[in-house]
């Protein structure tokens, strides 16, 4: 599970549509490897907007990365900045979690991931 | 020719052995790619974009997506959902670029509102049409799939779904589906009437906040042959009129639109709309 795909989803318990605690799903007893990926430089600023940047936050904090700056970079500042364009890439591509869970904070339940894959299949009464 | 999706769940007829049948065939991956490159011609994507692979599998179709060229606006990221572990265990081995999830599409399709530029699938969604439960219903799970796609698509996104129905129920019950989420909708057929038919359903996401948000997708799909618009706009309207303002047809209808704009709802109840009695 790569930090880019966690900010994006959300709880997948019905019961959780309806709250905000659901998102973003937090990392416990994460072990990350890193991949080397292309940089993709267009890819970056195309999704920039659309990051949340809070969560984006929380999550490199929870996996142990320095802090990122309060504010997300607009276009033109990450256009300009090779180094960022690069630590972006980095904590959103090429860090995965390979093995151990993702939590919803809102009704705790607890998503494996093994292998770099996380299992979001859920039993039925929860669908 | 059997269907597999007549009688197996999904996850159990992609076994370890049909999974690596499945990939190292030639022809398949073949004819998977070719489908995967008509889909990204139908996206007309003009940059480097983050699409979801609905029911990705072995990652043949995800893997094309990986190997658009900058010149014609890629390379793409995705991000690929399958039910089968054995398929998703292959394109591990395989060393696919996308990001793999477990999960069942009938489930939904849990991202936040406007998370992707687009999506494919390739050979994948007709496996909705078989339940494998008395919990769900094929409704059901098509209902909730479209819903969780429509909201997930950015404003102006597109969806490309090339899928093998069994019969014209099939193909109806998937595009009635589709249409009822909110989409614009148009059916391409490629090599109609030959055994190597090719179905496509290319949808769209309104940019604007009109009620339905119906985009037109005359224009995605004009001057192509062989493409059936289907329009749901006559009949939203007419169902429009029918429901009073207020009931509590007319209040899940409401949520039911928000929701599809990714706004958070309470769910529904046996108190939806209902009169609050006056507390002193
Ligand atoms: C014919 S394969 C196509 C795989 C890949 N898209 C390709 O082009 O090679 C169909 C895939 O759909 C997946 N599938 C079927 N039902 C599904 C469901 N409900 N949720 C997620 N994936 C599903 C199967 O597990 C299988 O991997």
């Amino acid at each position: 599970m790569k930090v880019l795909s966690l900010n994006f989803l959300t709880c997948a318990v019905k019961a959780c549509k309806s709250s905000s605690d659901s998102y973003p799903l937090h990392p416990q007893d994460a072990e990350l490897v890193q991949d080397e990926i292309e940089l993709n430089p267009d890819m970056l600023i195309n999704v920039l907007p659309r990051l949340d940047w809070t969560a984006l936050r929380t999550t490199s904090s929870e996996l142990g990365f320095p802090a990122l700056p309060e504010q997300a970079p607009t276009a033109e500042e990450l256009q300009a900045d090779e180094k960022m364009i690069r630590d972006l890439h980095h904590l959103l591509l090429e860090t995965q979690i390979s093995e151990g869970k993702l939590v919803c904070a809102n009704c705790g339940h607890q998503y494996a991931v093994k292998e770099g894959i996380a299992n979001f299949l859920l039993p039925s009464h929860l669908v | 020719m059997s269907r597999p999706e007549d009688s197996l769940a999904a996850d159990v007829h992609y076994d370890d052995t049909e999974a690596r049948k499945y990939t190292t065939s030639s022809r398949i991956q073949n004819i998977q790619a070719s489908m995967t490159r008509r889909a990204l011609e139908l996206l007309d994507l003009k940059a480097p974009s983050l699409i979801l692979d609905i029911g990705c599998g072995s990652g043949l179709s995800g893997e094309i997506l990986s190997a658009v060229d900058p010149a014609d606006g890629g390379p793409h990221t995705w991000i690929g959902m399958d039910v089968s572990p054995s398929m998703l265990d292959i394109a591990l081995q395989r060393d696919v670029e996308g990001d793999l999830m477990l999960a069942d599409i009938g489930q939904g399709v849990p991202f936040r509102a406007g998370s992707f530029d687009a999506a494919i699938s390739i050979s994948a969604i007709q496996w909705l049409c078989s339940a494998e439960s008395s919990e769900t219903s094929p409704t059901g799970r098509l209902n909730r799939f479209f819903n969780g796609l429509y909201a997930s698509l950015r404003r102006g996104g597109r969806a490309v779904c090339q899928f093998y129905p069994k019969n014209d129920t099939q193909r109806n019950m998937i595009t009635q589906a589709a249409v009822k989420a909110g989409f614009g909708a148009g059916l391409l057929e490629d090599d109609p009437g030959t055994k190597n038919v090719k179905l496509y359903l290319v949808l769209t996401v309104g940019n604007n906040d009109n009620e339905g948000g119906n985009t037109d997708i005359t224009g995605v799909v004009s001057g192509m042959d062989n493409v059936d618009v289907l329009d749901a706009r006559k009949r939203l309207k007419a169902n429009n009129t029918q429901i009073k303002k207020g009931s509590k047809a007319w209040i899940v209808k409401k949520k039911e639109q928000m929701e599809r704009k990714g706004k958070i709802v309470k769910a529904t109840s046996k108190y939806t709309g209902r009169k609050r009695r006056i507390q002193f």
